[in-house]
């Protein structure tokens, strides 16, 4: 079991974390921020499998996972 | 739970200048976890180049120069022969290495200075609003080719690190792709590869690694990987070159 | 102490060595080959850095990094190289680096010829490449001055952390004259029986040098200030080093300046010239006198303003080899108080002691 925290003012919203997600546990989220833009949102699951490719594809460096 | 996976110590903890979906971000934290890991943050002095990563300096917590236009490695030469005991390394782009600093770039190596350089090709020229590259590929279109690249008009792609690995100053020429999360844990084995290198007095190492620049090449993030693997991979074929 | 014979070119190479030059680089380049020469030969043996660039821009863009680093480091070149270097020399006055660049004048424009000239002093004392900076600008007038100012150059371009540029050319480069060396340097090292490491001496003083970044923040060197109002803090403030500098770093020679009427203005070799003309005419009991500038930026204004302006004095003869380039800076100096005359040759020419005579007589005429 895995989850990750998402640093949403630092996102900009490039959604590759989205895509690499075997699990499709993130997506977009509503609300804006700071930047103007849509930043991805996690759902927490027990299914997450603490895989960090989300992490990894990140550029921006916004995703903390803990397994 | 137990953190897995979080921000390297060498890399501030701020925002970046790059645009969304941006390679540079990528190599900038691949950098970071192998300063840390390899324990030499203190030992470290980055060259930054001219173009978009303008200011990692910015970015990384480490000591760091700039470069004039091209110039990166005659700057990385001189610190390396005056400090040989730190660990020098260039960061640089396509424009940077393999237009503007061709010159320096091939002496450096062919002097087989014990320098680790990573080169950063996205085919296109960024921070100047996406002008053609030495590396953009053959019918890429980009601000100053509207119509495609076309070897009549502008020759080919080049493939600098081909070239560099041809000479005997050079020990290790790798290209990496950061197109996935596969091809971004191996760039990172090869950078930690170049600077294991001159940790180790082996001599000129080179990764050259394939990143996106979805605004430039005018498609959203995930598209753009897609072309590295389709198209720029087909061009700059990865692995180790030497 | 020792007296040898020497090329002013390997007097500067000595010179910069003894004052514990670290690191030199450069590119080879008609009339001041001997200089590369002589770093090749002598810096490896004294444990000194030398490297043979790819380029002029890669050879200025070695010091640029050698100085990040903490050395003293310089390059030297001629007309044509020294034009490739500007860009190199503008990111390193940018970036607050020292650095010592050496010019041998030739003539020109373009590829021009090997012969001598001083062409080069508008580009050598305004800023030579892009932005609002200024290299401290020195010109030795023979061999051992040659030597003796390399001392005063690095410690200039330490204290101001800025770039200091040697002005000679291609008489005073390849002319051989007796040389005094001081020495001093290569005693110590022998009594510490290994070659004088510059480097970590200098390194005490440098607190901004890039070694690591152990202990401390990290250092960066960059000239780059994007933020809005950041880049004219920052050319404000070297404005004000410019403006220190200018207040206390003129150097200039002078000559029987108490009761002269005419005072004859060059420097460089043509200094040497002039200064031959006025001493012959003095034995003569003429009232000549020699201004020498030795600091070419910043420019000896002082002298020349308060000269201007006292009664005895007649007029100034400005003698270049070019065409009126150091005329400026006096006729900017006497703001039109006095009368400035001008005699200059340049493509290889230089004016003789003859046509000096020549000149001379002539003003005297209209005076």
């Amino acid at each position: 079991m895995g989850k990750i925290i998402i640093n949403k003012e630092r996102c900009k919203g490039c959604m590759l974390c989205i895509t690499f997600c075997p699990k499709g546990f993130i997506s977009a989220d509503k609300k804006l921020n700071k930047k103007g833009v849509k930043p991805v949102k996690f759902e927490e699951n027990p299914e997450c499998l603490g895989c960090s490719m989300c992490a990894i594809v990140c550029p921006d460096c916004c995703i903390e996972v803990y397994k | 739970m137990k953190k897995i996976f979080s921000h390297p110590k060498s890399l501030r903890n701020i925002s970046t200048h790059y645009c969304s979906g941006c390679g540079h971000g990528i190599a900038h934290r691949l950098i970071a976890e192998v300063v840390d890991e390899l324990g030499i943050r203190e030992r470290v002095i980055g060259i930054c180049p001219v173009g978009c990563a303008v200011v990692a300096y910015d970015y990384w917590d480490f000591d760091c120069s700039e470069a004039a236009h091209g110039r990166g490695l005659a700057v990385a030469t001189a610190i390396k022969r005056v400090r040989p005991e730190n660990i020098v390394f260039t960061y640089q782009g396509d424009g940077d290495l393999a237009a503007i600093g061709t010159n320096e770039t091939i002496h450096a190596a062919n002097r087989g200075e014990n320098l680790t350089v990573i080169f950063i090709n996205n085919a296109v020229y960024g921070m100047t609003g996406g002008q053609m590259a030495p590396t953009t590929l053959l019918g890429q279109k980009t601000a100053t080719t509207p119509e495609g690249r076309t070897s009549l008009m502008q020759g080919w792609p080049l493939k600098i690190s081909e070239m560099l690995a041809m000479l005997p100053g050079v020990k290790y020429v790798e290209r990496a792709s950061l197109d996935s999360p596969g091809g971004i844990i191996k760039s990172k084995k090869a950078i930690k590869q170049a600077f294991e290198n001159q940790i180790n007095k082996v001599g000129f190492s080179l990764v050259e690694l394939l990143s996106a620049c979805p605004t430039y090449w005018n498609m959203p993030a995930n598209q753009s990987l897609e072309w590295i693997k389709n198209s720029m991979i087909k061009e700059f074929p990865l692995g180790k070159i030497k | 102490m020792k007296k040898i014979l020497m090329t002013g070119n390997e007097a500067i190479a000595e010179g910069a060595i003894q004052a514990g030059c670290g690191f030199y680089s450069g590119y080879p380049i008609t009339p001041q080959n001997e200089l590369i020469g002589y770093f090749a030969k002598h810096m490896p043996e004294k444990g000194r850095i030398f490297i043979q660039a790819e380029s002029e821009l890669a050879a200025i863009n070695m010091v640029f990094g050698a100085s990040a680093a903490g050395a003293r480091a310089m390059t030297s070149s001629s007309s044509p190289g020294i034009s490739l270097k500007q860009e190199g020399i503008s990111y390193i006055a940018a970036a607050e680096l020292p650095a010592v660049i050496v010019n041998v004048m030739r003539a020109g424009p373009g590829l021009g010829n090997i012969w001598p000239a001083q062409s080069d002093y508008f580009q050598a004392t305004r800023s030579g490449g892009h932005g609002d900076y200024h290299c401290i600008v020195l010109a030795p007038a023979s061999v051992q001055e040659s030597y003796d100012i390399m001392f005063l150059a690095f410690d200039l371009a330490d204290k101001y952390r800025n770039p200091v540029m040697i002005l000679s050319d291609g008489i005073l480069g390849q002319m051989m004259e007796p040389l005094v060396v001081s020495g001093e340097l290569l005693v110590a090292s022998r009594k510490n029986k290994r070659p004088i490491n510059q480097l970590t001496t200098h390194q005490l003083t440098k607190p901004w040098a890039l070694t690591g970044c152990k202990g401390r923040k990290p250092n960066i060197a960059k000239s780059f200030y994007l933020k809005e109002g950041d880049l004219e803090k920052f050319n404000l403030r070297l404005q004000g080093k410019y403006k220190n500098i200018q207040d206390k770093e003129t150097r200039y020679e002078g000559l029987f300046l108490e009761d002269a009427k005419i005072i004859v203005v060059a420097y460089g070799t043509m200094a040497r010239i002039a200064k031959s003309v006025v001493n012959k005419l003095r034995e003569q009991g003429k009232k000549i006198g020699l201004i020498r500038p030795v600091t070419l930026w910043p420019f000896p204004k002082k002298i020349f303003q308060r000269l201007a302006v006292s009664d005895k004095l007649l007029v100034f003869l400005v003698i270049e080899m070019s065409y009126g380039q150091m005329l400026e800076d006096v006729q900017l100096a006497v703001n039109g108080k006095a009368p400035v005359e001008f005699l200059g040759r340049s493509g290889g020419g230089v004016p003789t002691e003859e046509e000096i005579i020549k000149k001379l007589q002539a003003i005297s005429f209209k005076l």
